[in-house]
């Protein structure tokens, strides 16, 4: 699903990531590290967003530096603050937005939105404004975006950092039950229980690549 | 009003300001000025809406009235200070009837004939659409860089507020152009 080939990242004379081979087939990875270490850089290879300076990443069989656009149809992206993902000033304006892109007629894409704005907990929130909501519904919305596209893989850049107790709770309920594959970088690590893979980086080094539990006490004692 | 068709709203909406020109007398005035009130409480919506319309706007109207009635005479002052409140209200009214989307879904349509020339319709819609979105965020990043500077007793200083406001506006487009490139 995921293959990086001597993929790097270099950033002016500083390497963001160094070159790294790397195969992923699990359902659910967890990507951890320190402010700076790279894993930010990493995920934003998973969809384009950011292109390898050498080597090659290839997502679902697409090669990130070559067919990026197409690799952003399949994969879905959410950011860490939902105020800056969501470009339109009403709710199911936003979560049309990505389903008109991709040349939904309008009475398809109104029934896409409010399937996935039910499956939210968002139902009836179609007119509602964007600036009106809480933190929570506003990363909900995000979700609802992304999802609204079906994406075949869900990548998730510290999702729940900006978020409550209870908000996180939902936001980590919608990605268990995500039907695709999820990458999720995150420093909370009690939400990375049940996950199948999780990679440690430092530095822009991968320096663990392991079950959680084990890749989990790597990074604690890197961090202490 | 509510269910008018959006394209006819605005394409009335310039037709009605422009007629409004084409009469000088304060009573004409006042009567279209009642008349776009009487179209508010057609469209279900209460006087006092349309009176929190025009509040904005009252310091510019006094202004006006005051200097048109220092160069030309009561008339005129209030035929001009009548006419305006009356376009005001008006605008405000297709905007209140209006789905931002519907109207951008006009303006795109507009747009399309353009597309030979190098014009994209989506894209300039999609900026509007930014724009508006955007307008409570930025405001909201003001007030936040207002209270820090404060909070370290640095007030009425110009360059410690745009100078942190700009260079987060400037990040907050940044992360906004990734998020649509990853969606689009």
């Amino acid at each position: 699903m995921i293959r990086f080939r001597g993929a790097a990242v270099r950033r002016g004379e500083r390497r963001a990531l160094h070159p790294l081979d790397l195969a992923i087939i699990e359902r659910r990875v967890g990507v951890v590290g320190a402010n700076g270490s790279g894993k930010s850089t990493f995920v934003r290879l998973l969809n384009g967003l950011l292109v390898p300076s050498e080597g090659v990443v290839e997502v679902l069989g697409l090669d990130s530096a070559r067919e990026g656009k197409a690799l952003r149809r399949r994969v879905g992206f959410l950011f860490q603050n939902p105020d800056n993902q969501i470009v339109y000033p009403t709710v199911g304006e936003d979560v049309a937005f990505g389903l008109k892109a991709r040349g939904l007629g309008r009475a398809e894409a109104e029934a896409r939105v409010g399937a996935a704005l039910g499956r939210y907990g968002l139902a009836g929130f179609e007119d509602r404004l964007v600036h009106e909501l809480s933190g929570g519904e506003r990363q909900m919305v995000a979700l609802a975006g992304v999802m609204a596209l079906d994406p075949e893989l869900l990548v998730l850049d510290e999702p729940t950092t900006l978020l409550d107790l209870r908000n996180k709770g939902r936001v980590m309920r919608a990605v268990a039950e995500a039907d695709c594959a999820v990458v999720m970088v995150t420093h909370d690590l009690d939400l990375l229980n049940g996950f199948d893979r999780v990679l440690v980086f430092d530095e822009g080094h991968l320096v663990a690549d392991d079950s959680p539990h084990e890749a989990i006490g790597r990074y604690r004692s890197l961090a202490a | 009003m509510h269910r008018m068709r959006p394209g006819l709203k605005l394409v009335l909406l310039p037709v009605a300001g422009t007629a409004m020109f084409l009469s000088q007398s304060p009573i004409v005035m006042a009567s279209a000025l009642a008349g776009v009130v009487l179209l508010y409480l057609v469209a279900d919506f209460s006087s006092h809406l349309a009176a929190a319309q025009l509040r904005p706007a009252f310091p510019a109207l006094a202004i006006l009235f005051v200097v048109q009635l220092w160069f030309a005479g009561m008339d005129v002052a209030a035929t001009v200070a009548l006419r305006l409140a009356a376009l005001i209200l008006l605008a405000s009214l297709v905007t209140l009837t209006t789905r931002m989307s519907a109207m951008v879904d006009v303006l795109e349509r507009v747009l399309a004939p353009l597309r030979p020339i190098g014009v994209d319709p989506a894209k300039v819609g999609l900026a509007i659409s930014l724009a508006i979105r955007f307008i409570p965020a930025v405001a909201g990043v003001f007030a936040e860089v207002r209270e820090a500077q404060r909070a370290r007793g640095v007030e009425r200083n110009l360059l410690a507020l745009a100078v942190p406001l700009i260079v987060r506006t400037l990040k907050m487009a940044d992360e906004v152009a990734e998020a649509i490139d990853a969606r689009s």
